[in-house]
């Protein structure tokens, strides 16, 4: 029992992260209609964005201390970081402890800039292109970003600590304990979730930027500059993408491959959900993510050999085949 | 004008219709005017490094290369000579290799056995490299080790770990200085009786690939030689980025100690996952929970950053040994690049300055004759203590070290510390030994 | 000729004039000279640009002709090489029978995934070959090792019971692969003063191959089956309402790309006995998509174009290192010599994915009809009157 729970944890867990990078694809194909291959490249970069904030708290300046020796055997140099030395040592240790928080608030504002500098600079011009010259500049754009991240970084994965205080485990019940940054983790993606959600649904430009996804010609007969909301989509599909690549920094290294070893997943899990249906696609990444983990487990493994290599595709094969406009995706729209 | 002339790389004079059905002499094997595959003919000599430039173990490669450049420094007489100095043998006396001064060209494995051939036989054919080196994965090792067999070049693997290496996929032309999966487990067993106890329940996670097996046959026999108990093995995909899934069963599976067969980016998500979930604050049976890396080192320590601390794991050279190769290696590395080098760079380095003695000792570049003064050579000062390159695998016999993550780390590169020096005895076994078994050298290929 | 007519008969005999020459075309640098670093006419280049070509010619028979893009191409050329390699293994070193059955088992592999992958269009169409081939490279890297040897590759060994042949030469080496007994590797150098060609019979017969290759790819664009594939590209609702039922011809096209494919991957094993799971990557069929729309999808020569590029900046650009660079700049000041050497640092040796992305973009967004459609400009820019020669361009539309 406690298996099951501790595994249904998992699942929510990597299904927050698919939830929110297929939040972001299927909300750029649903109204842009382009399909985005630099997307997974987005969430790398969101978290690049808390490894840069973090050595930019540790950049440090150096003193020399005569009693202690480095690998070549001349006097070591010790480093103090800037913040330490204004804010004294124990405020600065704490604003370097929780960097990947505040990295948030360093995010936002970048992924915005990339998102619009994206879609006006590049996507724009690929609207009335067909779908594979879209997945083909935007690979090759996921391919210059990771290649330009991997320059400057290296290859090795770096390290974005929790904080302390949310680093532990926390005892859920009787047997059930959960690292707390996890708990933290889908809490997020819930509030971002149900953020985009509301804001889709209650405000006025949402409900343009809804309409528009209906029918776009028709908005844009009303006399609605339908085409700069939807830039502002773009930037804030981009936004959340990097959003929950700065979260997830705690939970796996980031490295400047990790965009791409989600970009097939949220592909699938965006198809699966339904093309274009933003509940679908957060309910097929929770879907998967739970499926993914059950299908980790050694029952699982030793039933059918290698289905926690295949679990997803499999899945995506079956829906495809029964129910081609997917989990949630609207009648007609997208289904052949 | 045109005449058809006999070159480097060999080959024949009659007239060649293709599709004439007859057996022709080859760019790899028969030549009148060389004894072998690029026979070096002007006054310098090529070899080619192949590493990992792109994919996830570029960092490694990145620093394999920076070896290599600093032992052809060193063999064409710049610098400081490095372990030129120490190394036992003084064939070698900065005057490029048989007084040839050594070149190089380098290319990209991108970790795949197609890429790293593609990369090893331009090297061969275009570049006329007479000895192929590099590599930071097996699977990658093993694929140009049979390039090159078949080529008939020598070929000095990099960062290889696997046991198949020199077991099953042995061959008479490819030599391992790097340690393996047998030697970590023979190395870690007696420390981790002395650290964890004789009485305990291990649970491996294991990458599920060639390399990952074969690492964990030689942990669960090794450990199980001392009276642990393997609880469980399961198989991690080498795609999985995330191990919670994989984690979560261990907390509630009785087991008191967790091994990681895992490299590279997996090592560093698995051990990262497995912190994440209190293993290392949770007791279990009445003792410490533990963790374990078979395989370390110290780059990819360094993604794993403060998980890493108290972890117990094998390595094959440290940059803090204070043995008199060891430091003139660091020293004159440190010196050139600002930091110390890993254990990948410091096997490409050794493996450069071997290749050459060789030749230097066997006084021809043949390949047969470069074998024939590896095999069973025995040398000294080259960082692990006297060694052995074994005649019946080509396997390096040397000690191997047990390393923990350290605890109070001085420098971003003073991550882990040297818990024990297992003496080479302790780490060797036959040659047919059965984890080994299968495969044959074969005779060596001067490709003429 | 050949049943063609006269335009696609000189495109044909073009193609096998600079196939046929190429170990000339390819190594235009003296050997010593520091250019020689972009020669690619050594025979494993060579061999790959005229692989990779077949693999692109079968593609762009799917993706050009009836627009349905396959993410999933490389599960053939990875079950070819598979094949090919047990072949070697168990029958004959002799790479006919090898690369029969590739093409024979990645085609009945194709017709299976396929059945099922046609079913849908459009993204689906891809995302379900997608996950196909990511399939068969998961379980082919792991559980499917006892056939596949897994990460090592399957590669040949002393011991291989290998039934029309020998396990083993007399020197105990392994026997190498042969066309009756012409051996795939054996090759022969012409030096011309300071040129040295090399010519590769593994090379030519590869080179054979793709010229079959090609002028069945040819006969295929141009005959009533390709007009139909056509339409299907353009309107297929309308095709279907007119009563006519386009699965079998889709699914006819996908197979045999799928045996090109297989034909790529048996040739590639029968140049270098060794079959590695990361051929089936999603990763590699991607690059094939590259190569074509590179090229110019839906055009002929496009394809073997854009496969010849990657191929190049894979073996070519990858190599280039500092101390080359520095020895191209020598001549320069020192100061400037440096900064030259920093700008253009990133870009070569481990930075060519960079410069490989940056090359996609551009072409992509500048020209999107590839390369070929480059080439037309040019044409045009030269020879604004012989414009009216619009039918060319009707067979070198781009892809949709």
């Amino acid at each position: 029992m406690d298996a099951i729970i501790l595994q249904i944890l998992n699942g929510l867990d990597k299904g927050s992260a698919y939830a929110l990078i297929a939040l972001g694809l299927t909300l750029i194909f649903g109204t842009l209609g382009v399909v985005n291959f630099a997307h997974g490249a987005l969430f790398m970069i969101g978290a690049f964005c808390a490894v840069t904030l973090q050595r930019l708290l540790n950049l440090s300046f150096e003193t020399i201390d005569p009693d202690k020796t480095d690998f070549l055997g001349q006097p070591l140099k010790v480093k103090t970081p800037y913040v330490e030395s204004w804010f004294g040592p124990d405020v600065g240790a704490t604003i370097i402890d929780w960097s990947v928080p505040l990295a948030i608030l360093f995010a936002i504002p970048i992924m915005l800039v990339i998102g619009f500098v994206m879609e006006r600079g590049l996507i724009k011009h690929f609207y009335k292109r067909p779908h594979a010259d879209q997945i083909l500049v935007t690979f090759g754009l996921a391919i210059v970003l990771q290649e330009i991240i991997k320059a400057n970084f290296g290859a090795n994965p770096i390290q974005t600590p929790a904080p302390e205080l949310l680093s532990g485990v926390a005892t859920l019940m009787d047997g059930v304990v959960y690292p707390v940054w996890r708990i933290v983790y889908f809490c997020f993606a819930a509030l971002i979730i149900g953020g985009v959600f509301a804001f889709l649904q209650f405000t006025t430009f949402g409900m343009v930027v809804r309409a528009g996804m209906a029918d776009r010609e028709t908005v844009g007969l009303l006399g609605i500059d339908i085409d700069r909301r939807f830039t502002i989509m773009f930037g804030l599909a981009a936004a959340v993408a990097g959003l929950a690549g700065v979260m997830y920094g705690p939970i796996n290294a980031p490295n400047y491959h990790m965009g791409m070893d989600f970009l097939v997943l949220s592909f699938v899990v965006v198809v699966v959900g339904g093309m274009g249906s933003l509940p679908g696609a957060v309910l097929a990444g929770f879907v998967l993510g739970i499926l993914e983990s059950f299908a980790s487990t050694t029952w699982a493994t030793t039933t059918i050999p290698g289905i926690n290599q295949i679990i997803i595709y499999l899945v995506a094969i079956i829906i495809l085949l029964t129910r081609p406009r997917g989990l949630m995706g609207r009648a007609g729209v997208m289904e052949d | 004008m045109s005449k058809t002339n006999l070159t480097r790389r060999g080959v024949l004079k009659s007239g060649v219709g293709v599709g004439a059905g007859v057996a022709l002499p080859t760019i790899f094997t028969a030549s009148s005017a060389s004894a072998f595959t690029n026979e070096p003919t002007g006054g310098s000599v090529t070899l080619g490094f192949n590493v990992p430039q792109t994919g996830p173990y570029a960092d490694e490669g990145a620093d394999e290369l920076r070896a290599y450049e600093l032992a052809v420094e060193h063999l064409n007489g710049g610098g400081d000579g490095g372990m030129m100095g120490t190394f036992s043998s003084k064939a070698l006396d900065g005057t490029g290799i048989l007084g040839k001064k050594v070149e190089y060209v380098t290319g990209d494995t991108q970790t795949k056995s197609d890429a790293a051939r593609a990369s090893a036989k331009s090297m061969i054919e275009k570049d006329g490299a007479i000895m192929i080196t590099g590599g930071s994965s097996s699977g990658v090792a093993i694929a140009v080790q049979g390039l090159c067999q078949e080529a008939g070049v020598i070929f000095m693997a990099g960062l290889t770990h696997s046991n198949d290496t020199t077991g099953k996929d042995k061959k008479a032309n490819g030599f391992r200085h790097f340690f393996n999966g047998y030697m970590s487990g023979a190395a870690l067993a007696p420390v981790l009786k002395e650290l964890y106890g004789d009485d305990r329940k291990a649970y491996h996670l294991t990458a599920d690939y060639t390399w990952g097996w074969t690492q964990q046959e030689s942990i669960a026999a090794a450990t199980e030689a001392l009276g642990w108990e393997t609880v469980e093995n399961v198989l991690t995909p080498l795609a999985a980025t995330d191990f919670s899934s994989y984690i979560a069963p261990v907390l509630n599976s009785g087991a008191d100690v967790l091994v990681l067969n895992h490299y590279g980016g997996n090592m560093v998500n698995s051990l990262t996952n497995a912190v994440q979930f209190g293993l290392r604050n949770k007791q279990v049976n009445g003792k410490n929970f533990e963790i374990v890396v078979p395989l370390f080192s110290r780059l990819m320590a360094r993604g794993a950053g403060e998980n890493i601390k108290g972890i117990v794991g094998s390595t094959n050279w440290h940059w803090s040994l204070q043995d008199e190769g060891s430091k003139a290696f660091v020293k004159s590395f440190g010196t050139k690049y600002g930091f110390p080098p890993s254990q990948a760079a410091h096997t490409c380095y050794v493996q450069t300055l071997l290749y050459a003695d060789a030749v230097q000792r066997a006084g021809s570049f043949n390949p047969c004759a470069v074998v024939e003064a590896l095999e069973g050579y025995e040398f000294d000062g080259l960082g692990n203590g006297p060694t052995l390159y074994r005649a019946e695998d080509h396997q390096c016999f040397k000690d191997v070290l047990v390393v923990k993550g350290k605890e109070n780390p001085t420098s971003e590169f003073d991550l882990l510390e040297v818990v024990q020096i297992t003496p080479r005895a302790q780490v060797e076994y036959a040659p047919d030994h059965p984890m080994f078994a299968g495969g044959a050298l074969g005779s060596c290929n001067p490709g003429a | 000729m050949f049943g063609l007519d006269k335009k696609d008969t000189t495109l044909l005999l073009v193609v096998a004039l600079l196939t046929l020459l190429a170990p000339f075309i390819l190594n235009p640098f003296p050997t010593d000279s520091g250019l020689a670093q972009f020669n690619a006419g050594y025979p494993d280049l060579m061999q790959r640009f005229v692989i990779f070509g077949i693999f692109a010619i079968g593609f762009n028979i799917l993706f050009g002709l009836t627009g349905y893009l396959s993410f999933g191409h490389a599960a053939f050329l990875g079950v070819g090489s598979y094949s090919a390699v047990w072949m070697f293994k168990l029958l004959s070193m002799n790479i006919i029978p090898a690369i029969v059955l590739s093409v024979v088992i990645a085609g009945l592999f194709a017709l299976v995934i396929g059945y099922v992958s046609l079913r849908r269009s459009g993204i689906y169409f891809s995302i379900l070959t997608l996950a196909f081939a990511q399939m068969s490279f998961a379980l082919a890297y792991s559980v499917l090792t006892p056939i596949t040897n897994g990460e090592t590759g399957l590669q040949l060994t002393l011991e291989d019971p290998r039934i029309l042949g020998t396990s083993a030469t007399a020197d105990g080496s392994i026997p190498v692969t042969n066309l009756f007994g012409l051996e795939m590797r054996s090759a022969t150098d012409l030096v011309i003063g300071p040129w040295s060609f090399t010519f590769s019979a593994g090379y030519y017969v590869c080179a054979i191959v793709m010229l079959v290759a090609f002028y069945l790819a040819i006969r295929i664009f141009r005959s009533p089956f390709g007009m139909m594939l056509r339409a299907i590209k353009s309107n297929q609702n309308r095709l279907n309402y007119t009563g006519l039922n386009s699965r079998p011809y889709t699914l006819a096209a996908f197979v045999i790309s799928g045996m090109y494919a297989g034909l790529a991957g048996g040739l590639m094993a029968s140049m270098d006995p060794l079959a590695g799971a990361e051929r089936m990557q999603w990763t590699a069929s991607g690059e094939v998509v590259l190569m074509t729309i590179l090229g110019g999808a839906g055009t002929l020569i496009g394809p073997v174009l854009g496969a010849g590029m990657i191929k190049y900046f894979e073996n070519i650009f990858s190599k280039i290192n500092d101390n080359v660079l520095h020895g191209w700049f020598a001549w320069m000041p020192d100061g400037i010599e440096d900064l030259t050497v920093a700008i253009i640092h990133p870009f070569i040796g481990k930075g060519w994915h960079l410069t490989l992305g940056i090359l996609f973009m551009l072409v992509v967004i500048f020209l999107p009809g590839g390369l070929v459609e480059g080439g037309q400009r040019i044409m045009r820019l030269f020879s604004r009157k012989k414009a009216t020669k619009d039918d060319k361009s009707k067979a070198k539309q781009p892809a949709e």
